[in-house]
C-alpha cells in the first residue's frame, strides 16, 4: 500500500505541535477586510482622535498575541529587559513577521531622551489608502502603532506610541513615522541597569 | 501619434464618477462631460438590446472621423472608456490596467462612498503613471 506514513494521533489537541501555519495571507483580502475596520468604526465615533484611539485599541490586542506567538516560536521563551533589545525585536522580528520585511529604519529621537521613531515609505496597511483632505491628520497607521503599543506595553515597557506622516522633500507622498514615547519608569530602569 | 484625449469613468446607474482630459482637443466643461456620460450609458444599454447577435454585451469601439471610443465594461456595470485619436492602438489593455487601479486604489479605500465620484489621490497618481508609461510605449514605436 503506498502511504506517505502513518499521521500521528495525538489523544489530546494541547499536545499537538504548534505549527508555523500558512506564512502568507493574500494582501487584497487584508486590505478589504482593514478597509471595513476602518468604516465600521467610522460609524460608531463622533469626531477623528475617537477614530484613532479605535484603531489602536485594535492593534493593540493584535501587539499583545504577537508577542507571545513571538516569544514562543522564534525566542525560545527569552525574556528582553533593555530597551534596545525590545525596539529591535519590534523593529525586525516583529515587523518581519506582520509586514514581511523589517522596518525602513529605528532612530532615536534628538530632542528628548525617552523617543524613539520606527520610520517607513510606506506601511503595508496605508497602501491602497488615500485620506481625504478633510480628515486633516488622521492616519490609518494608528492601528500599526497599537500594535507596536500592545508588543511594548505587554512586554514590561509602557510607551505612548502614534503615527505620523513626515513629508519629504521630492516625493509626492510623505514618510510615516511611528513615534515611541516610553514612561518615566522604563527610563529610570534602563539607567538603573547600566 | 497617437493620443488619448479623455477618459471616463460611470457607475452602474449611469452617472460620472470620474473625468480625466489629457491635451486640449478633449477637453469638456462640466456639464458637457456629465451629458457624455449619460448618453453612453443609454446607448451601450440599448445596443445591447438591439444587437443582432445573441449574448452582446454592449458596444466595445465606436470609430468615428475625428476620434475612436473605446469601452469596457465591467462585471458589476461599471464602464470604464477612453476617447482617443483615430486608430489608437492597445486601448483595451490601457481601460483592463485602469480597471485594476480602481480596484486597488478606490475600492480598497475605506474614505470612498460605493458609487460616488472618486476623490482618491493614489488612483489618480498611478493613474497618471500608467498613461504616461503607455505614451512612452506609444511613442517609441
Amino acid at each position: 500500500m503506498i502511504g506517505t506514513g502513518k499521521i500521528k494521533q495525538y489523544a489530546n489537541v494541547l499536545d499537538k505541535p504548534l505549527g508555523k501555519g500558512k506564512q502568507e495571507v493574500s494582501l487584497s483580502a487584508f486590505a478589504f477586510l482593514f478597509s471595513e475596520l476602518v468604516q465600521y468604526n467610522q460609524t460608531q465615533v463622533d469626531n477623528i482622535s475617537e477614530l484613532e484611539t479605535r484603531l489602536e485599541d485594535a492593534g493593540y490586542a493584535v501587539g499583545a498575541r504577537v508577542l507571545e506567538l513571538l516569544c514562543h516560536r522564534d525566542k525560545g521563551n527569552r525574556r528582553e529587559t533593555r530597551l534596545l533589545g525590545i525596539l529591535s525585536f519590534v523593529h525586525s522580528t516583529v515587523w518581519k513577521v506582520l509586514f514581511g520585511k523589517v522596518a525602513d529604519s529605528l532612530e532615536k529621537g534628538t530632542e528628548h531622551e525617552d523617543e524613539y521613531m520606527i520610520s517607513e515609505k510606506e506601511l503595508l496597511v496605508n497602501r491602497f489608502i488615500s485620506i481625504p483632505k478633510d480628515m486633516g491628520t488622521f492616519h490609518c497607521g494608528a492601528f500599526v502603532a497599537g500594535i507596536v503599543k500592545g508588543v511594548l506595553e505587554n512586554a514590561g515597557f509602557p510607551a505612548v506610541v502614534t503615527a505620523h506622516f513626515v513629508p519629504v522633500e521630492g516625493q509626492q507622498r510623505p514618510r510615516t513615522t511611528i513615534l515611541i514615547k516610553f514612561a518615566e519608569e522604563v527610563l529610570r530602569r534602563e539607567a538603573r541597569l547600566g | 501619434m497617437a493620443a488619448i484625449y479623455s477618459l471616463y469613468i460611470i457607475n452602474k446607474s449611469g452617472g460620472l464618477i470620474f473625468y480625466k482630459d489629457y491635451g486640449s482637443k478633449g477637453r469638456m466643461d462640466t456639464n458637457d462631460s456629465l451629458r457624455v456620460a449619460s448618453l453612453w450609458h443609454s446607448m451601450h444599454a440599448i445596443s445591447q438590446q438591439l444587437s443582432p447577435t445573441t449574448g452582446c454585451s454592449g458596444i466595445e469601439l465606436l470609430e468615428a472621423d475625428t476620434f475612436d471610443l473605446h469601452c469596457f465594461q465591467s462585471l458589476t456595470g461599471t464602464k470604464f472608456f477612453v476617447v482617443c485619436e483615430p486608430g489608437t492602438q492597445h486601448m483595451e489593455a490601457l481601460l483592463k490596467v485602469v480597471y485594476e487601479l480602481y480596484t486597488d486604489y478606490v475600492l480598497k479605500n475605506p474614505f470612498y462612498e460605493m458609487e460616488m465620484p472618486i476623490r482618491c489621490e493614489l488612483f489618480d497618481i498611478n493613474l497618471t503613471q500608467a498613461v504616461q508609461k503607455d505614451r512612452v510605449v506609444l511613442l517609441g514605436r
